[in-house]
């Protein structure tokens, strides 16, 4: 959503994190900022609620083509208990008709970065207008060619209307009603869902669409929810999935067999691991996440192996414990762990490029493989003898 | 309230991180929410540490909060003390556990650990992170050497004491740090520039020191304040409390490590050498004739206080550049920074609002920005030649070949990092005269560039518009043999010319801007 930006009051910590956590600092600028809290602010010198409003007029002043701001809680301004809801209450009225003001906790204080996305979408919700008209809702950020591809693919298979949320521009929320069927395109969107579902949208459960067989069973899930004819997604899905299979074939090479350790991060790692274990044949070590939403990830733990070592949270000494002892192959981490198992011969994949990675459905496959494979390639190909 | 996007500095619990990642056997117990965490990357993405800093945040979370977070502190601080086993702990806070007041330090005390815990209050709201850092170095040495202070009323130790004790001299280097600039390699080149002076280097801290090295410090002849952002604070409780001299001047450029030297060999007694600057090319390279195209020209210098004073002497002095404007974010250092710009008659900017920074750039028109990773962004968003000079860094300036700033070989580097992003002298004379070949049309001066542009067919007045940047609103008041004669100067120093030539109009009344204007203008403006 380029005409949305996201304002987060909090410390300098915050404007900190954004601007060091993922190295991007220059793509982050239009979108991102933080209004800091001083020492006045705490001590009551400043009204808080009157200073945010100065921030905000001035900030809406130099960027003229924000349409949806978005108020980010943080963990100071939740423990000074500052209420950005009603912020955005009395922002709405004061800039009326030239933006919409809504808010959500990006608290550090709570689990983890991609839950970010989930109470950013969530916070849309209300503002979606309602409407019985049956449709398709994805729900989820996907890299735009990637949402394209499966518009496209929709549409082969019969279901349509197809509306995404978030959408391209802010402005443009779709509806949603009791005709809604959704469609989650991450794992870690639990609250939307039952947002959207309040509204009376219907979740259609599915694996996620990371993996050829992930994606098929994903696509497959929509169809049946809108009765299309098993051999109709069939004919439409098969030559996709074929094609999947030989682009992961040189990468299931490089992976079979290959011990895998993923530390809890992205809450993604359930089905990167069903992926990774099922399509690439590497063997699971430990499948840790940050937070398991059961309800949402009952599909992806039922095509786990049975014996798989799941761990939920975070305790990082004790993790990296086990990772020494087990000395897996290869294993997903965030960028603060990458370098030292590096150092310790221990070669691993971050986890935040995933993130950033157009990596879902049966196209990608071959894309999503190689990310894993890259590293075990490289640390093959490098010698210094 | 003031609203940011990029910032110079991050919160002062940060600072204190870099002291602890910069020693040995030290470990930070951080009350912290598990959001803090990212900063383990500055230290394992930026400087490409192999290992992770050595910090246990408490990551407390919100169903803490109503519940005790007290004992989830005191179990951190345990496990960590266990576990890590440090010759010293430090005990903090970071913004949001600033706000529920558990007090860890005082907590941490009364545990009765086997090893000194030293407690920091940094505040996060009203500091920044090199306060922060100057703050925790400066707690643990008071902490550590607190058992060997000595009675008051006691005289100073003699520093030329080393001459009846039958020994070299010996000096602390105290300041370098991780995600300083170049600190790792300055600290190589002043251990070589003192040794030849006779001199060795005692403790340096805290890049590589132990707690059992700090205890250490007060048996050296004097500390050298190698960066003051950091070690200011520590070198003059020191000098309170153990007698022991500053050496104040930071050795990076030519004339300050001549001062540097000096300084030293006076206060220790030592015979004054030959100059030393010998051991350096940069005098040389810059007084060769292919440099003598760097004369006036105009830079922009922002950085830490540190850096952005010693470019300034540079530049001016050594480089024979013309400084149009230098500031700084360090506001503890702020009066230092004020001097150095008075000295060259401008006023010095003192802002931690890059925006604020960016616009001052704009508005000098400099051909060469000196600056952070901030004005690097800014300087290509203005198409500004740049080299990074300070801290904030990001992981290319931290390079793998031996660069130093300080001392003979620091100055070397500098003249290279500096006058590289510069075209050549030669090379701006020979893009003038062929400039009308295809090769080198305007914004192309690469032969890896793209095909060159097909014979163009379009009105007069935008071509010229887009030959001299010039809109078309403003071309009116150019009239056509000024703009002829506009676009026949060169193009990187175009804008210059364009700018000087309106003002130049502007204050005399003058509507139509001929090409006898223009040069009525340049003879002006190059009295």
């Amino acid at each position: 959503m380029p005409d949305a930006f996201f304002l987060v009051v909090g410390s300098r910590t915050c404007a900190h994190l954004i601007q060091s956590a993922a190295g991007v600092m220059i793509f982050a600028e239009p979108r991102f900022g933080t209004a800091i809290l001083g020492e006045r602010d705490l001590a009551g010198l400043a009204d808080a609620n009157e200073e945010l409003d100065r921030v905000v007029a001035d900030l809406l002043q130099r960027r003229p083509e924000i349409r949806t701001l978005f108020l980010v809680g943080s963990c100071p301004s939740e423990v000074i208990k500052l209420d950005l809801g009603k912020a955005a209450e009395r922002l709405n009225q004061q800039h009326r008709g030239r933006v919409q003001v809504v808010n959500y906790s990006g608290s550090g204080i709570e689990t983890t970065f991609t839950q970010g996305e989930d109470q950013a979408l969530t916070a849309l919700v209300p503002l979606m207008p309602e409407s019985p008209t049956p449709q398709l809702l994805l729900v989820g950020t996907l890299a735009d060619g990637v949402e394209e591809r499966f518009l496209t693919l929709f549409e082969r298979l019969g279901i349509g209307p197809v509306a995404s949320l978030p959408p391209r521009r802010s402005t443009e929320l779709p509806a949603v009603g009791p005709g809604t069927k959704l469609l989650l395109t991450q794992p870690f969107l639990g609250q939307t869902a039952r947002a959207l579902q309040a509204k009376g949208a219907e979740l259609i459960s599915s694996p996620y669409p990371l993996g050829v067989e992930g994606s098929e069973l994903w696509f497959r899930a929509a169809a049946r929810a809108f009765g299309i004819a098993d051999e109709h997604t069939s004919a439409v899905l098969e030559p996709l999935v074929t094609r999947g299979r030989a682009a992961l074939e040189p990468h299931r090479k490089a992976l079979e067999g290959k011990r895998l350790f993923l530390l809890p991060d992205s809450q993604m790692e359930l089905a990167l691991g069903r992926f990774l274990q099922r399509e690439c044949g590497m063997e699971l070590v430990e499948v840790g996440t940050p937070y398991l939403d059961r309800s949402l990830q009952q599909q992806e733990l039922d095509l786990l192996p049975a014996d798989v070592q799941l761990s939920e949270g975070q305790n990082v000494e004790e993790q990296l414990e086990r990772v020494r002892q087990s000395h897996p192959d290869l294993v997903v981490c965030g960028m603060g762990l990458a370098n030292p198992l590096e150092a310790e011969g221990i070669t691993t994949k971050w986890s935040i490029e995933l993130v950033f990675s157009p990596i879902h459905g049966c196209d990608q496959a071959g894309d999503l493989a190689e990310l894993f494979a890259r590293p075990l390639r490289r640390r093959g190909a490098l010698t210094f003898a | 309230m003031e609203l940011t996007l990029w910032t110079y500095e991050g919160p002062p619990h940060v600072g204190a991180m870099r002291i602890a990642a910069s020693m040995q056997g030290v470990h930070y117990v951080l009350h912290a929410p598990q959001g803090d965490t990212y900063a383990d990357l500055l230290f394992t993405m930026i400087e490409r540490r192999d290992q992770r800093p050595p910090v246990t945040y408490t990551t407390f979370q919100a169903r803490d909060l109503g519940g005790d977070t007290a004992e989830l502190v005191k179990r951190s601080i345990r496990d960590a003390a266990d576990r890590f086993q440090p010759q010293a702990l430090l005990v903090g806070e970071s913004c949001t556990a600033e706000l529920i007041q558990d007090q860890p330090g005082a907590l941490a005390q009364g545990m009765n650990l086997p090893m000194p815990v030293v407690t920091l209050e940094l505040p996060a709201y009203s500091k920044k992170e090199n306060w922060g850092a100057a703050e925790t170095l400066y707690q643990l040495i008071r902490t550590l050497l607190k058992p060997q202070l000595p009675p008051s009323g006691l005289t100073k130790p003699d520093p030329k004491r080393w001459q009846e004790q039958g020994r070299r001299p010996r000096v602390n280097l105290l300041g370098p740090s991780l995600l300083g600039f170049r600190c790792r390699d300055d600290v190589r080149e002043v251990r070589v520039l003192l040794d030849e002076l006779g001199i060795d280097t005692h403790v340096v801290a805290p890049l590589g020191a132990s707690p059992e090295d700090l205890r250490r410090i007060p048996q050296a002849e004097a500390n050298i304040c190698l960066y003051p952002e950091i070690a200011d604070s520590s070198c003059r409780w020191l000098e309170r409390q153990f007698g022991m001299p500053t050496v104040s001047t930071v050795p990076i450029g030519i004339g300050a490590t001549e001062a540097f030297c000096a300084e030293l060999q006076e206060l220790l007694g030592l015979e004054p050498t030959t100059k030393g600057s010998g051991h350096s090319r940069m005098p040389w390279y810059s007084r060769s004739v292919d440099s003598t195209y760097l004369t006036g020209k105009r830079v922009f210098i922002f950085a830490d206080a540190t850096h952005a004073i010693a470019a300034a002497r540079i530049a001016s002095r050594e480089l024979g550049f013309e400084v149009v404007g230098l500031g700084s974010y360090s506001r503890e250092q702020a009066r230092a920074v004020r001097a150095a710009a008075d000295e060259l008659g401008l006023t010095a900017l003192i802002s931690d609002n890059y925006l604020e920074v960016e616009a001052a750039m704009a508005e000098a028109a400099p051909e060469l920005v000196l600056g952070t990773q901030m004005e690097r962004h800014s300087a290509k968003r203005l198409g500004i030649p740049c080299a990074v000079i300070s801290s904030p860094l990001h992981v290319q300036d931290v390079p793998a070949r031996y660069a130093p700033q300080m001392g003979w070989e620091g100055a070397n580097v500098i003249f290279d990092s500096w006058v590289h992003p510069l075209m050549m002298g030669l090379e701006e004379h020979l893009i003038g005269m062929f400039r009308h070949d295809f090769e080198f049309v305007d914004g192309h001066m690469s032969h890896k560039g793209e095909k060159p542009p097909g014979p163009q067919e379009a009105d007069p007045i935008t071509l010229a518009a887009e030959a001299t940047g010039v809109d078309e609103a403003e071309l009116l008041r150019w009239a056509p043999s000024g703009q002829a004669e506009l676009s026949r100067i060169p193009f990187f120093v175009r804008g210059k010319v364009k700018r000087n030539t309106e003002s130049y109009a502007q204050e005399r009344g003058i509507v139509s801007i001929t090409d006898e204007v223009l040069y009525e203008a340049k003879a002006h403006f190059s009295r």
